[in-house]
């Protein structure tokens, strides 16, 4: 059994070290920000770490698959303007509007997958000529910034649950235990591991590939466009906005990385990725409470990020066999 | 990119994977690329008689001359199997440093673009150090450094664009005509492709990047020194896309805070359409000169067509994902 537990810990390190990291930085902020860790403090850090986190989520499920999707953003920002125009009026037609934003994210996964699979291009070009057409329809939608969304169901996800307790953490948690366990439990989602560890072997071993690579590309695009749900919720508009498509796939990587998922496919979890994004968000809002200039504030999240990277290149110290280091 | 790899290069292929017999012969890709062009002029003059025109296609030629000199440093790296996603911030930062440079006065007018092209270059080598040396994906790396550039950039120009106007050399190549009216920045570009297809095709260095992007472990135990390689690429890299920045800079003669962002994604789609494989390994200069001129055509075509912007974004990936499918699909696992 013992050795059943080390094994255990070793293929959650990343997760378990990027879970440390984020309780210790998100303590240095609640001990020195100005005002206390006020239930106030906590809802608006959690509703920005959690909008990162479900795109960080989107990007994991592509990322285990040893690809990667660089349409994340651009999804969650046609998500965006689309539920800027359909998520209002009464109840009915604000749950069908709901129900419309996630199915055309499935649809943008599940086109996505289709290319990958059957037309046999790699993910990376894919998805920046998809991330194209899905921004190009966003800003067909919504050529310049506006719409409003239903105010009820908005505060009630980005607010606070008594208690003090952030919804929007509920939200998370409620995502991790309908998609994330699934998908991991299930023989789809150890294909898709298997798939992102070797494809050949994978192969060979009569492990259901297209369907794994199929479902985790349609995951990524329904995660997608429940973050772009939540933005919506969260700024009540709706914007075609490039830069930030782009900023939020950058950052579902960066995220992705701190959380202790390998890029090369194959190890790593949501969970990582997600106490990535938390991480990744409060190093910004650490600058914020020491006082950082503003202007000072990108250059340092840069080269904690390159800190953050460069510490992969540890493994480089059990590399027994130089061979190794040549893939 | 832990992608399907099989052994290539069987006896009397080279590393480009074109048989000496083939060699002479066009690279179905290209023929496509090309072909594609003509379909876009011949769209073009349709539309209107002027795209046919001398002016027009010299105009095209010298806007295509940026994306070409950024493309030629993305298709290096893609040529390694690596990415080089730091080209947004490394053009900025070469048309910043330039245009800054000038500010400083006489002697840093003079050096302004050395100053602006060595600033990407030096951005550059801490690519190919984390790459090469440190053994991290480069897509990470440079998603990191071109974070570090940004925030370097935002510091120095205090997050506004910057005032300094770019210098006279700077202005010159970029928008200048001296020789029989061709542009200066299409002159510019042809050097810079010539440089790159003698350095990949008749250099050690140039072969020894084909090899690496078919596999690194062979090269290496060929006793090419791949680090060294991986590093110089990168180095090459950032100094070209830093010269691009400096020739965007002198055509707008002064530099922004965004100027790269409209450069990365075009850059790699242009390397792709033209035949190179995004896994390395394969892949001819000629081709990205087609891509590039296809992608410039292209996002013109599109405007003089008045076509709304959103219309815009979705032809041009629509075109990029049909072309890709018409000659740019992988292996079966099979196969």
């Amino acid at each position: 059994m013992s050795g059943d537990w080390s094994y255990r810990l070793r293929e959650h390190k990343g997760t378990l070290l990027a879970f440390v990291a984020f309780v210790v930085m998100f303590t240095i902020y609640a001990a020195n920000h100005p005002a206390g860790l006020n239930a106030n403090v906590a809802t608006t850090a959690a509703n920005k770490g959690v909008l990162l986190a479900i795109v960080a989520m989107a990007q994991t499920l592509v990322v285990l698959t040893s690809g990667i999707d660089l349409s994340v953003g651009m999804v969650m920002v046609l998500a965006n303007c689309l539920a800027s125009s359909i998520v209002v009026g009464s109840p009915v037609q604000a749950a069908l509007g709901v129900l419309a934003v996630l199915v055309v994210g499935l649809v943008c996964g599940a086109i996505n997958g289709f290319i990958v699979i059957y037309g046999r291009l790699q993910p990376i070009v894919t998805t920046i000529a998809t991330g194209a057409i899905f921004y190009g329809v966003a800003l067909g939608l919504r050529p310049v910034p506006g719409g409003d969304v239903e105010t009820t169901l908005a505060d009630a996800l980005t607010g606070q649950l008594p208690g003090g307790i952030p919804a929007s953490l509920v939200v998370l948690l409620g995502l991790v235990l309908v998609v994330w366990l699934p998908f991991r439990r299930s023989v789809t989602g150890r294909a898709a591991y298997a798939v992102g560890s070797s494809e050949v072997a994978a192969y060979m071993s009569g492990v259901p590939i297209r369907r794994a690579k199929f479902v985790a590309y349609m995951l990524s695009g329904l995660l997608a466009a429940l973050a772009g749900l939540f933005l919506t919720f969260i700024t009540y508009t709706g914007e075609a906005s490039a830069a930030n498509g782009n900023t939020y796939t950058l950052y579902s990587i960066a995220a992705v990385v701190l959380g202790g998922v390998s890029l090369f496919g194959g190890s790593g979890s949501a969970v990582g990725a997600i106490f990535g994004a938390f991480m990744f968000r409060t190093i910004g809002d650490l600058l914020f409470v020491f006082n950082v200039e503003p202007l000072w504030q990108p250059l340092f999240q840069g080269i904690v990020l390159s800190a953050a990277v460069c510490l992969g290149a540890v493994r480089l110290l059990h590399v027994r066999n130089r061979l190794d280091l040549y893939g | 990119m832990a992608e399907l790899r099989f052994p290539t290069n069987p006896p009397g292929r080279a590393f480009d994977g074109t048989t000496h017999a083939r060699r002479r012969r066009l690279d179905p890709a290209i023929a496509w690329a090309f072909g594609c062009i003509a379909l876009v002029l011949l769209i073009g003059s349709l539309y209107s008689s002027s795209f046919l025109s001398p002016q027009y296609l010299l105009q095209q030629l010298k806007v295509a001359s940026f994306l070409g000199v950024i493309a030629t440093g993305a298709m290096i790296v893609i040529l390694l199997g690596q990415i080089d996603l730091s080209v947004p911030w490394v053009v900025a930062v070469g048309g910043m440093m330039a245009t800054a440079a000038t500010g400083w006065g006489a002697f840093g007018e003079a050096l302004a673009i050395p100053i602006g092209v060595g600033c990407g270059i030096a951005l550059g080598i801490v690519n190919g150090i984390g790459v090469a040396y440190l053994r991290i994906p480069s897509m990470v790396v440079t998603l990191a450094v071109n974070a570090v550039a940004q925030g370097l950039m935002i510091v120095h120009t205090g997050g506004f664009s910057p005032q300094d106007a770019s210098s006279r050399a700077m202005r010159v190549i970029a928008t200048g005509d001296s020789i029989a009216g061709i542009p200066n920045a299409v002159i510019v570009w042809a050097v810079v492709g010539v440089a790159a297809v003698f350095l990949l095709t008749r250099t050690t260095f140039g072969r020894t990047v084909y090899a690496i992007g078919n596999r690194e472990r062979a090269a290496y135990l060929s006793g090419a020194r791949t680090r060294r390689v991986v590093m110089t690429a990168f180095a090459i890299a950032g100094g070209l896309s830093a010269f691009g920045g400096v020739l965007l800079a002198g055509y707008a003669s002064k530099a922004a805070q965004a100027m790269g962002d409209p450069y990365l994604l075009p850059a790699i789609a242009a390397v792709v359409l033209g035949g190179t494989s995004i896994l390395g390994g394969r892949g001819n200069y000629l081709g990205t000169v087609a891509g590039v001129i296809l992608i410039t055509l292209l996002q013109s075509i599109l405007s003089v067509m008045q076509m709304p912007e959103f219309g815009r974004h979705v032809t041009y990936g629509v075109v990029i994902i049909a072309m890709l499918l018409i000659y740019g699909r992988g292996r079966r696992h099979y196969d």
